[in-house]
This record gives structure tokens, sequence and C-alpha cells, in this order.
């Protein structure tokens, strides 16, 4: 109807294109502001962090006061790998599980609760999940440690497994199930064998950004891990960690250390922006598998 | 080889019942065909035959489906081994996107008993020539299942099914999305297997049953109106509605 009368009057026909033309611009307009600061960041970091990076900087502890540049922040990197290795190791198997659960089995106000709780768990600030495992862990075993570190960014980094990968789960259709319940395999099995399977890259893609967000939390960190000069593998001594060390030198007043700063600040961001990159692709790989 | 006999059998969805005291028996050795108008609860029936109409949140059922002298519904009775003696295809051709067209085939197997390498394959080629597809994929059974046609898909799904041996095949209007040339490969597969398999098989197609079936249940809202030898109702039904159903009166 509308489009008869299009045609019986062009000039109709003629303001609608304009229109449409100004509504694109304007969408254009919207999507590279939401750009820019992106973009500045990623800039500035690196003008300001490519100084820093040199081999002393990856392959080395940090120096003495009279010459601190001659140092790096190799134990940071040993920590950050550490302390988001162990975190990644609990959060996987408890998001991954929960997920599961609240997808396949999922009914009842058992579910609505744990629903709930990772929703909760995704806005809480995330000191406060260092503080708790500071009461509950850091005081009961006397000492910051590296697995503290890693209790602590389990607690924000589960509910981000468990809520993505619910939503991959529920991608599966229902036929795939239906299909292998119908050759007589137990629940279970259809679960594990083809559901999970077919959501596979789309788990990965979780686990991916709840390990990038694990990797730039400090807070928690500083609470339960602390921070530490020298490389330690222990996971039960204090540890440092990449943005620890950011945090530390960004407020020292020893100025060549700020520059570390930035370069520390400068790995972080490459490594989430491989991460979320990464992840990207994956999932865009697993829709067009599904569909 | 054994028939199903449904006796009394109601279904819901919810509060709102789709199936009013159906009563069939599935021949052992035959194709019984389910026929009637979109809605009419033949998919309904078929899935309450193994079982898997209570997957679905809310369904319920009530009344006896006997098979082999054991009533499925009763309370010692294993949907898992249900569904392994009683095998089942769907509308859509739904192969495993993760697996190859042999994993594809023998799924059932692999997932299920342990079974060897050599095994798996032996039974998986079996499985693929008993659904006439082996010759079309003999030499891509490495490549994912979901890379072949969706007649072939659809085959695949019936070995699918075969692989695990089961006594009784139920098919949900196995041909509705598939093109006129695999439609006939499909209905000329059911004709072979009548010969080791009970089949049931639900189409809204009337000339695809009066092909393929034996005996047709004809329904409507949920009821049966007619049960029959298919050439019965097909040329001289009992009922009136029947008539006006397979003349293409209404529908």
């Amino acid at each position: 109807m509308i489009v008869a009368e299009g045609r019986a009057r062009p000039w109709v026909s003629g303001a609608r294109k304009w229109q449409d033309r100004g509504f694109t611009i304007f969408m254009w307009a919207c999507a590279t502001v939401a750009m820019v600061p992106l973009v500045l960041i990623t800039l500035y970091v690196a003008t300001r962090g490519y100084h820093a990076l040199s081999i002393n900087f990856f392959t080395k502890e940090p120096a003495g006061p009279l010459d601190p540049t001659a140092g790096g922040i190799l134990q940071s990197f040993i920590g950050s790998a550490l302390i988001v290795g162990m975190a990644t190791m609990f959060s996987v198997p408890l998001g991954v599980f929960a997920a599961v659960y609240l997808s396949e089995y999922g009914r009842g106000w058992f579910a609505s609760a744990m629903r709930l709780i990772a929703e909760v768990l995704l806005s809480t600030p995330s000191i406060v999940a260092g503080a708790f495992i500071w009461s509950v862990v850091v005081v009961a075993m006397g000492s910051f440690s590296a697995v503290a570190g890693a209790l602590s960014l389990t607690v924000l980094m589960w509910p981000v497994i468990a809520r993505a990968t619910e939503e991959v789960l529920r991608l599966v259709p229902q036929d795939l199930r239906e299909g292998a319940l119908a050759l007589g395999l137990p629940r279970w099995k259809v679960i594990l064998r083809v559901v999970v399977p077919t959501a596979g890259a789309g788990t990965i893609t979780s686990i991916m950004l709840a390990v990038a967000r694990g990797l730039g939390e400090t807070a928690p960190i500083l609470l339960t891990a602390l921070g530490n000069d020298f490389i330690n593998t222990n996971p039960l001594q204090p540890t440092d960690a990449v943005p620890l060390r950011i945090y530390d030198y960004a407020r020292t007043s020893v100025e060549p250390l700020h520059v570390f700063a930035w370069g520390g600040a400068l790995i972080l961001l490459a490594a989430v922006l491989v991460l979320s990159i990464a992840a990207r692709v994956l999932s865009t790989r697993q829709q067009k598998r599904i569909a | 080889m054994r028939g199903v006999e449904v006796g009394g059998l109601s279904a819901w969805f919810g509060s709102k019942q789709v199936l009013h005291h159906v009563n069939l028996v599935a021949e052992t050795g035959k194709v019984t065909a389910i026929i009637g108008p979109s809605g009419c609860g033949k998919s309904t029936l078929i899935r309450c035959m193994n079982r898997l109409h209570e997957e679905v949140r809310g369904a319920r059922v009530e009344g006896k489906v006997l098979f082999d002298g054991i009533d499925l519904y009763g309370p010692g009775t294993d949907p898992v081994e249900v569904r392994r003696r009683i095998g089942m295809v769907f509308q859509r051709p739904n192969p495993f996107p993760t697996m190859s067209v042999l994993d594809n085939a023998v799924a059932g197997l692999r997932l299920g008993v342990k079974l060897s390498k050599v095994e798996l394959r032996e039974r998986g080629e079996r499985a693929l020539r008993a659904a006439g597809l082996w010759d079309e994929v003999k030499d891509r059974l490495g490549e994912p299942g979901a890379k072949l046609s969706g007649g072939q898909q659809q085959r695949l799904c019936i070995a699918r099914a075969l692989a695990v041996e089961p006594e009784v095949l139920l098919m949900d209007e196995p041909a509705s999305a598939l093109d006129p040339a695999s439609t006939l490969r499909i209905e000329e597969l059911i004709g072979e297997l009548k010969d080791d398999y009970t089949v049931v098989i639900v189409t809204h197609n009337m000339q695809q049953a009066a092909r393929v079936s034996d005996f047709t249940l004809f329904m409507l809202y949920g009821e049966v109106v007619e049960f029959a030898p298919t050439q019965k109702i097909f040329t001289r039904p009992d009922d009136q509605r029947t008539e006006d159903y397979v003349t293409g009166r209404f529908g």
C-alpha cells in the first residue's frame, strides 16, 4: 500500500531517500564517536609505553634505586600468569558446570537463585571480592598469596563464564538434543557429547573474555596477592602481577618508573585486545556453524 | 521385531490436551501411517511412542503404550532403554554438526557401549548401506555430516537411528523438508526397511501415506477418526470425515 503510493508520487520517494541517507550518516557518526576513546587510549598508551619495552623489561626483576631503568618487571608477568592461570583453573569448571546446570536442568527456585547470584557478582565492585577473600583466606592463612589472588579473581570470573556459556548452550538447537535422546543416550551423555561440543567455540570465547577480565583486575589482587619485588612461583607466597606493578609505579615519585608503568599498561592492553579479538573471531565462526 | 500397541493415550502440553484417548496398533513388520491436518496431534502421538513427548517442559501423558509386553509408561520403565529399542527420525534432518559422516552414523553406539574402532566402522558401514547412503558417502566418511545435501543428511539420520539396531522405527514427517527426488529415495527406503522393522510414519502428504503404508490412522483434533488398512482408508472409508479429508475436501 505504502509502496504503491510512493510509486504514484515520486517526490515522496525522494524525501524518503534523503531521510534514509541522513539516518545512515547519523548512525555512522555515532559508531565513530563510540570508537574514538578506544583508539585514543590505545594510541596514547602505545606512545607512552613504547619506550619501556626493552629486553631488560621482560627478563629482569626490578633493579635497585640507583638505576631503576636497568631492571624490568619479569616477576609481574610470571605472577600474573600464575594468578590468572590458577583463577582460570578454578573458574572454568565452576562456570561451565553452572552454565550446563542453568541451561539443561535449571528450573525452579534454585536455578533462579543461582542466576541472580551470578548476575549480582557480575556487577559487584571487584574490591569487594578482594575484601571477601582477604577476610576468609588471607586472614585464615596468615599470609598474602597467589592462591588468595586467584580465588578473588575466581569470584569475578566464574559468573562471566557461567552467563556467557549458558547463552551459547541455549543457542544449540533443540533438534540436536532430541536427536541424541532418541538414540537412547542418557541425558548426561547427550550434554557431554553433543550439546557442549556444539557450543564449544562459544564456551572458549566466554573463557577468553573471563581471562581478559581477570588479567586487568587490580583491586582484588592488591588485597590478596599483595605484590612482590622478586619472582615468586610458590602459590602460598605474596606474588606480583602486572596491574599491581602499574599501580605501584604510577604512584611512585621516581620519574623513570612512570615509563615502566606505561609499558606494563601497554602489554596488558595488548593481551586483552588479542584475547577479545580472538574471542570475536571464534564466536563468529561458531555462529556460522550452528546456522 | 515387535509391534507397538497404544491404548487410551491422552497427552497434554501444560493444561492444553492434545491427544484424547487414542488407540492404535502398529503391527510387526508393517508400515503404519498417521495422517491428519496440521495440529491434529499426529507428531505428539508418535513422540509419545518413544517417550520423547515428556522432554518438553510441562508436557504430560496418560494411558498405555505396550511394546514387547512392557508398558512404556509403567513405573519401572527406563525412557533411555525405550528409546534405544524404538528409534526415531525427525522432520528436519539433524545430523550432529561437530561430527563427521561416519561419527554421525555411529553416534548412538559410540556414545553408548564401548566398541573397537574396527567394529564401529563395520557397524557404521552396515547402517549407511541400510539407509541407502553408502555409495554416495563412502569416500567422504571423514567430512562433517552437515556438509551433505538435505536428502543425504536425512538418510544419514536414518542410518544413525538404524545403527543402534532398534526394533521399531518412528518417522515424523521424514520427507517433508526434502525435494521430490530425495522424497522418493526415502519412500523406497521405507519399503525396504519394513522387512526388518516395525515402521510408524507421520505424514501430512496423503499420497505418501497411500504409497508406503499398510495401515493408516486418520486423526482430527487429537482424536482417532478411523484406523484401517490403507487400501480401505483411501477407497471406501467408513467415516464421512475421512472421506472428505482423503479426497481433499478439507485440510
